[in-house]
């Protein structure tokens, strides 16, 4: 045990104190931060130019100042001069562009031009600014002009949304969002796990593979078991795996809140583009989604995404460092053995994906009690609330598949490590397992 | 005097191959034993299996009276003929691992590591990296990290190999002074020479068998062919009746086969009462490799 708990230290520590590994665990959430903040100055810079519009009405539906707010960077200003005026002193009167809105003869016509004149068409979202302004108030003023109820008409207009509601009174209620909000956590929390046993699980082979070429291993099994050697790596390597994410969890979201003040998406910036969403539904509807997220059973999804972790990251860490064992030097011999270890993360990986959509197929169901899959998508299924039953097999099915794989990694590894020189395949891992040492 | 280490009709087997086939071998403590053979002759897995690090499949090792078992390692030293170390781990930082991995305090381990650090005179390189030394430097730390824990019975593997003539004998020198200080060697190689040098007892193995065994000098002696070489000052022109025969004459030099060693004097006799002046007089023992051919030949025919 002594050793083994030395082992674990070294393993650990000096990944940890690696460069490398500092630089990576403090980049990436600075890379995801400075992706939002390039995306949101990708997104602004459109409309990072002031201009000023001059508009000429003939219409007659804008008549207030109110109406004429200001689009992002552009404003308006309402004149009377005629649009040959302002044409003939374009350069003088220091407009962008002119926005000339004939008189509407027609209230039946559903269509209704309005010119624009500058030297540059209009961008893309000043068009739709302008289109929804115009719009609204061309709406207005046919509702004026034909004597309609206004109240009336907005009575016709009803959006509907889907209540989910439980058959048996009493059980959780749940919310339009629930759903969604569990579809993302759920495939947020999949495919961290997806990666994780990748990189994680391949960090364990690497190191299985340098010992064995450094030729330090028989050095290190003259002392210490084999098998205290390779699970004190796979906990070493996991308790780095294990920092590295709760480093992140702290970091990402303090990034991520630090770069949208910046530039983030400000719900302002979208209704003065689109007049049309209504900035309390969007409020009402992010709120929704906190609350939605708040809501989740964290105090059991947490505590079982770790659990899927670890348990999935020893499974398949066991079984990478067995691979490594027999690979030795020569990495592109390697790459047929880890075929078989991919292939099943990979598939796990799209059963996640569908996981999410229908937690509660048949395919969903069995993928997450299967043991190679269970890993990756059991955390997708969390936030839907899975039976207990079925959390239960799942974890038990998984326990003992870690130690039984452990356990047979450990019979391949210990004959492994001493192989030098010879093509390992499919056969030798096999033949090695049965073998007395 | 108790054995340190007794092997018991051991065996070994990968498949069909045996590769160590119902060796006996009692060793006392204090000696310096040399495990011998060549290539594949089985030494390797000899000790692998001394060391703990697989299994025996036929007969029993005994060290110090009870049989292998996990606290054994601690008390073995084993320098393997695949040996590194881990190259991006700081030479003090390695030395502490393996010496705490052999049951050292971490103090016990730092005192004893700056100790034989001052013996090679590498003090200042306890923050080195293994990766920023050259082979030799790396082959001392590896010395160092084999002996740091004081062990009874020290199983070198080719010791020498990759060793310049400087490091061989700073080497050599360490391992006669363990010696002195009462530990076991057992120095495993198929470099005879090397032997013949360093050991007292040798174990001389071939295919997995044990082809001989036993004191280096018993060995010489007993496959002694009673060979002389005289060197005289002239050449000697004239050979008349010697108690013996000429195998070979070279210049001054000349070569001469007895029917037994106890008539040596009268071979010096002759020469200096033929008025020849004897530069020297010596007995050809034969070396360790003519003895193994020797008897592998003798064993196959």
């Amino acid at each position: 045990m002594k050793n083994l708990k030395l082992i674990i230290s070294r393993e650990y520590l000096t990944r940890v104190k690696k460069k490398s590994f500092i630089i990576t665990t403090l980049i990436t959430p600075l890379a995801i931060g400075l992706f939002i903040f390039v995306l949101g100055f990708i997104l602004n810079y459109s409309s990072g130019e002031d201009k000023t519009i001059a508009v000429v009405d003939h219409s007659g539906i804008f008549n207030k100042p109110a109406d004429l707010a200001r689009a992002g960077s552009t404003s308006f200003e309402l004149t009377d001069a005629s649009v040959e005026e302002l044409k003939e002193n374009f350069e003088s009167t220091g407009y962008d562009a002119i926005l000339y809105i004939p008189e509407i003869k027609n209230v039946y016509a559903q269509t209704h031009t309005i010119f624009y004149y500058s030297e540059k068409s209009p961008t893309l979202d000043l068009e739709m600014a302008l289109t929804n302004r115009v719009k609204n108030k061309i709406r207005n003023f046919k509702i004026k002009e034909l004597n309609l109820d206004k109240k009336e008409l907005d009575a016709l207009e009803t959006s509907v949304d889907i209540d989910p509601e439980p058959i048996i009174d009493g059980e959780k209620d749940q919310s339009k969002h629930t759903n969604v909000v569990a579809a993302a956590i759920g495939g947020f929390m999949g495919f961290i796990m997806y990666l994780a046993v990748f990189i994680y699980g391949m960090m364990v082979m690497r190191s299985v593979m340098e010992e064995k070429t450094n030729r330090i291993v028989e050095v290190m099994i003259s002392t210490v078991k084999p098998f205290e050697l390779m699970l004190g790596k796979i906990i070493g390597v996991g308790g780095v795996g294990l920092t590295q994410l709760a480093i992140w969890a702290v970091l990402i979201p303090i990034i991520q809140i630090v770069a949208s003040a910046f530039w983030g998406v400000d719900t302002n910036d979208l209704t003065s583009l689109d007049p049309t969403i209504d900035q309390e539904e969007i409020m009402s509807d992010f709120s929704m989604i906190m609350t939605e997220i708040a809501n989740q059973n964290w105090w059991s999804i947490i505590p079982l995404f770790l659990f899927y972790f670890l348990g999935g990251y020893l499974l398949y860490a066991s079984l990478f460092a067995a691979v490594g064992s027999a690979i030795g030097d020569d990495m592109t011999e390697g790459q047929a053995l880890t075929i078989p270890i991919t292939i099943p993360v990979a598939i796990a990986f799209y059963i996640m994906i569908t996981a999410v959509q229908s937690p509660n197929s048949n395919l969903a169901i069995f993928s997450s009690i299967f043991p190679l899959f269970s890993p990756i998508v059991m955390p997708a299924r969390l936030a839907f609330e899975p039976p207990i039953w079925q959390l239960l097999v799942s974890i038990v099915v998984l326990i003992g598949t870690c130690i039984f794989f452990t356990w047979v990694a450990g019979r391949i590894y210990r004959i492994g490590i001493l192989m030098y020189g010879k093509k390992a395949g499919f056969k030798d891992l096999f033949r090695w397992f049965f073998k007395q040492y | 005097m108790s054995s340190i280490i007794s092997v018991q009709n051991v065996s070994k087997h990968y498949g069909d191959y045996t590769a160590v086939n119902g060796i006996n071998l009692e060793l006392k403590k204090g000696c310096l034993f040399g495990l011998l053979g060549p290539n594949g002759a089985g030494k390797t897995s000899l000790i692998r299996m001394m060391t703990t690090i697989t299994a025996i499949d036929e007969g029993k090792i005994l060290f110090n009276g009870t049989p292998l078992n996990s606290d054994t390692p601690k008390h073995i030293g084993y320098m393997p003929e695949e040996r590194g170390l881990y190259k991006k781990m700081k030479v003090g930082d390695q030395l502490l691992y393996l010496a705490q991995l052999k049951g050292m305090s971490k103090k016990e381990a730092e005192e004893k590591i700056m100790f034989w650090m001052e013996r090679f005179e590498i003090k200042d390189w306890w923050e080195k990296e293994i990766h920023e030394l050259s082979k030799g430097m790396q082959q001392k730390i590896q010395f160092i990290s084999t002996v740091v824990h004081e062990p009874e019975l020290l199983i070198l593997d080719e010791p020498f190999s990759g060793l310049d003539p400087i490091n061989t004998n700073l080497i050599k020198s360490e391992i006669f002074r363990l010696k002195e200080n009462g530990t076991t060697i057992i120095f495993s190689t198929h470099r005879m020479e090397q032997v013949e040098e360093i050991c007292e007892e040798i174990m001389l193995v071939n295919k997995g068998n044990k082809v001989l065994s036993g004191n280096i000098q018993d060995i010489r002696n007993k496959y002694k062919k009673n060979n002389f070489e005289i060197k005289t000052e002239a050449p000697v022109e004239q050979i008349g009746e010697i108690p013996g025969t000429v195998i070979e004459q070279q210049g001054n030099t000349l070569t001469i086969h007895m029917e037994d060693d106890n008539s040596s004097n009268d071979l010096v006799k002759y020469f200096l009462n033929q008025g020849h002046r004897i530069m020297s007089f010596k007995e050809i023992l034969p070396s360790l490799n003519e003895i193994f051919i020797q008897t592998v030949e003798s064993a196959a025919s």
